[in-house]
């Protein structure tokens, strides 16, 4: 790996991450504005794709995380900087990185670390008004029960209760000093609107117009869950917007910190629940990392051969429900899920289920295909899947309609999707080549001849075309794969549940179907791990959604939405 | 032409549409509630209609379709010996803990014996994740097929509600026991070979001695 020297240009406050199991650099606070500027300038790392924070809380610091990268490949850069638990202030990355926006918003949400310098440093994931920040390690949740899993009251004189039978209401939930509940009233939403353009404007001729505030959501078809859009407009004309999220909050972190590293695995498949299997890929190789295992031959062509299938099924559906949008209701959807259903078929038949797969193991898979299964591969990559993505192609490419709302709309130009840190199908359909099974190559995709799909409009039309691109070479992949899948075993020694992993840090990233997905591990040494967290593409593609959005009109929004993809379960995780 | 590309659009749905008649008059009624057809419905060949008809026709679930756990008895001379020995590894691997074992103990001495008193799953919590039946070293513990369980209330299983014998086991998973069946065979053999040998070892020492 090759990192740049600091040690010349930065003599002091740059310092080499030495702690066991750790890499990269720890920054002094005041020199990070510097730093990250120096970096994203003069050694070329223009891309923060990561940014989360670990409580260290023996050591009484609180510490950011950062993995930067080039955009033309290559390694992560990782820098942190650690500040005091009792006051978390750390310059905010917002002017020289803006992806940073929302993952510093939930840095502070849930761990509580001051951004200084943040335009609009709300909660993201959890409401104005809650009561600490849950991913702290001192804070426990309601219904609480001990730090870490197995919980002793399951075994070996087990009595069964619920966990509300058990711990009433109230008994560990926190309250702010003083709380009343009979007096308290709500916060409202003055910070929300408050953050949006002002409302009121003063044309040329002195006309004064209002702008008005509209809410979209929670509740609206074209958010696929529970999510909030709030815009201020005039006339039809969006000014503003922001995206409101965290209906669907469950913080998994906390309860991926809980829990035992092998019992996170059914928990990621909840994350982007159509893509469960990328989600146990990503998962699995920040595991091994720590571990310091290989994966055997054979494991590794069916993890890629699920992955890529994964995207496949993701892109169809991204594709039917992005029509559904913008109102060819339910015909095109259904032609792609149809498509799916055949996917989904096998990977119930490897995995023994449709979309909670769970089937990666650290070092292998849960079980090796069962007969028949790569028969069925073949006959949906060699022959089915590629005739019907032409049939979809030719059904819906050069429809007028579909092309006057999406061509030229919905802009994201090269620069700002790097700068918003938009990742997958998003940054590439604005002619960034940057595809992680190629720019930094994990498993065994350096073995495969494929092509990094990429256009160059950054309009709607083009998101919902690499798509397209992306499917026929994921087949091309799959077609390789099947064709080379060697016998053999499928897992590295003997599968264990519970095991002690060495210390250190991780960081395993996949190209999932919607982006970069990442899983930032810290392990103490014990058999839980000490910090899990998900860099989520949903949650980090939706930052440029905002400034994509300004100008146009309000009825695109569900366009420019839908060209995005996101899954609320990963959004708000 | 302005509204080529609509036409052209027009033209899939329409052979689609045709596509499905013709697939009907192909398959002359055998099409719909039939083994074959929803077998033919579900596969790579598949042209219009696609939708399974539930409740009335149910797509087959493959052999590791799983749902929620189950322990699995033997009958032993008209008996249910449940092959549970307690040892608590599924309550420990379980991620939303909805596993709640009571260990047996002895009645003279108080030690802990092999069977569980109460064994209890939530299945409101559970996550059907297979990992109790993945590692369960006795082939107690497993994956059942049945996903109609829809119910007014909260569903919680006992020990009771949990056992279903062996055969049913073979019935919904049949290659898995299999492989199942032989590995406990083996094992057992080992253990008999090492315990003659062990013996045999013995006798040549106790030979050796009176020689
Ligand atoms: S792992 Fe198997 S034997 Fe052990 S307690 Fe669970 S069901 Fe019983
Ligand atoms: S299937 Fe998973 S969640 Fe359900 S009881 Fe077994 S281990 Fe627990």
């Amino acid at each position: 790996m090759t990192t740049p020297d600091f040690s010349t240009r930065f003599p002091e406050g740059v310092i080499a991450d030495e702690r066991k199991g750790y890499e990269g650099y720890i920054v002094s606070a005041d020199k990070l504005i510097e730093f990250a500027t120096a970096l994203r300038d003069e050694y070329g790392y223009d891309y923060l794709s990561s940014l989360t924070g670990v409580d260290y809380i023996k050591e009484e610091k609180l510490e950011v995380v950062y993995h930067a990268y080039k955009t033309i490949g290559g390694t992560a850069l990782v820098f942190k900087v650690q500040v005091p638990r009792e006051k978390p202030e750390v310059p905010s990355l917002i002017e020289i990185y803006p992806g940073a926006d929302f993952q510093e918003r939930e840095a502070w949400d849930l761990l509580g670390i001051k951004f200084t310098g943040h335009p609009d440093l709300r909660r993201i994931l959890l409401w104005e008004g809650f009561e600490g920040h849950p991913l702290r390690k001192d804070w426990q949740e309601p219904y609480y029960e001990a730090d870490v899993k197995p919980f002793k009251s399951r075994w070996p004189s087990a009595e069964y209760q619920r966990a509300e039978a058990k711990n009433p209401y109230g008994a560990n939930v926190k309250y702010p000093d003083k709380f009343d509940p009979e007096k308290w009233v709500p916060a409202g939403e003055d910070a929300l609107y408050g953050s949006l353009a002002k409302y009121e404007t003063t044309d040329k001729t002195g006309l004064r117009t209002d702008h008005i505030t509209v809410n979209l959501g929670p509740q609206h078809p074209s958010t696929h869950g529970v999510f909030r859009i709030a815009a201020t407009l005039d006339g039809e004309t969006i000014m503003n917007l922001k995206p409101v999220m965290g209906y669907l909050h469950r913080n998994h972190e906390k309860i991926g910190e809980r829990n035992t590293y092998l019992q996170n695995m059914p928990f990621t498949d909840r994350l982007d629940y159509l893509s469960s299997m990328s989600n146990n890929f990503g998962y699995a190789l920040a595991v091994e990392k720590l571990l310091g295992i290989e994966v055997p031959e054979r494991a590794d062509y069916i993890r890629v051969i699920m992955a890529e299938l994964t995207r496949v099924q993701n892109h169809l559906f991204a594709i039917g429900m992005f029509l559904n949008d913008i109102g060819a209701f339910f015909t095109p959807s259904l032609y792609a899920i149809e498509e799916r259903e055949l996917v989904l078929d096998i990977f119930e038949m490897v995995s023994g289920s449709r979309m909670m797969c769970n089937y990666f193991r650290f070092g292998g898979l849960a079980r090796d295909l069962p007969a028949g299964a790569l028969q069925k591969i073949k006959g949906l990559v060699f022959d089915r899947l590629p005739r019907k993505t032409d049939e979809i192609d030719r059904f819906l490419s050069e429809n007028e309609i579909l092309r006057s709302r999406t061509v030229g709309q919905g802009y994201l130009s090269t620069e700002d999707a790097i700068k918003y840190s938009a990742a997958g199908p998003m940054l590439r359909a604005s002619g960034v080549p940057y595809d992680i099974r190629r720019a930094a190559p994990y498993s065994i995709y350096d073995r495969f001849d494929f092509d990094v799909a990429v256009r160059y409009n950054g309009d709607i039309y083009d998101r919902y075309a690499i798509r397209l691109d992306e499917i026929r070479e994921s087949l091309k992949i799959i077609q390789q794969a099947v064709e080379q899948i060697p016998e053999g075993e499928i897992q590295t020694g003997k599968p264990r549940y519970q095991m002690k992993v060495p210390a250190g840090e991780s960081y395993g990233r996949v190209e999932g179907p919607k982006g970069e997905l990442g899983f930032y591990l810290v392990s103490d040494g014990t058999g839980n791990p000490y910090r899990y967290h998900v860099r989520a593409p949903s949650f980090i593609n939706l930052t440029a959604f905002g400034p994509m959005c300004v100008g146009l009109k309000i009825a695109d929004v569900v366009a420019v939405l839908g060209s995005i993809d996101i899954v609320l379960g990963e959004t708000d995780r | 032409m302005y509204g080529k590309g609509i036409l052209k659009g027009l033209g899939v749905t329409a052979k689609r549409f045709i596509n499905t008649y013709l697939d009907d008059i192909r398959w002359l009624g055998k099409r719909y509630y039939t083994a074959e057809g929803i077998k033919h419905r579900s596969s790579k060949d598949a042209n219009g209609i696609f939708t399974i008809q539930y409740p009335e026709e149910k797509l087959p679930v493959p052999e590791e379709f799983r749902y929620i756990p189950f322990l699995v008895y033997d009958e032993v001379d008209g008996e249910k010996v449940n092959r549970c020995t307690a040892c608590g590894i599924c309550a420990k691997v379980c991620p939303p803990q909805c596993i709640w074992i009571e260990r047996a103990s002895d009645p003279v001495t108080g030690r802990p014996a092999a069977h569980p008193v109460a064994f209890t799953i939530d299945a409101d919590i559970c996550m059907n994740c297979g990992l109790c039946a993945e590692f369960c070293p006795f082939d107690s513990i497993k994956m059942d097929h049945d996903y109609e369980l829809a119910s007014y209330g909260r569903t919680v299983y006992h020990l009771d509600d949990l056992m279903k014998p062996a055969s049913y086991y073979d019935e919904i998973r049949p290659i898995n026991n299999a492989k199942e069946v032989a590995l406990r065979k083996e094992a057992e053999e080992a253990k008999a070979a090492k315990k003659a040998a062990r013996e045999a070892k013995a006798a040549a020492k106790a030979a050796q001695k009176a020689g």
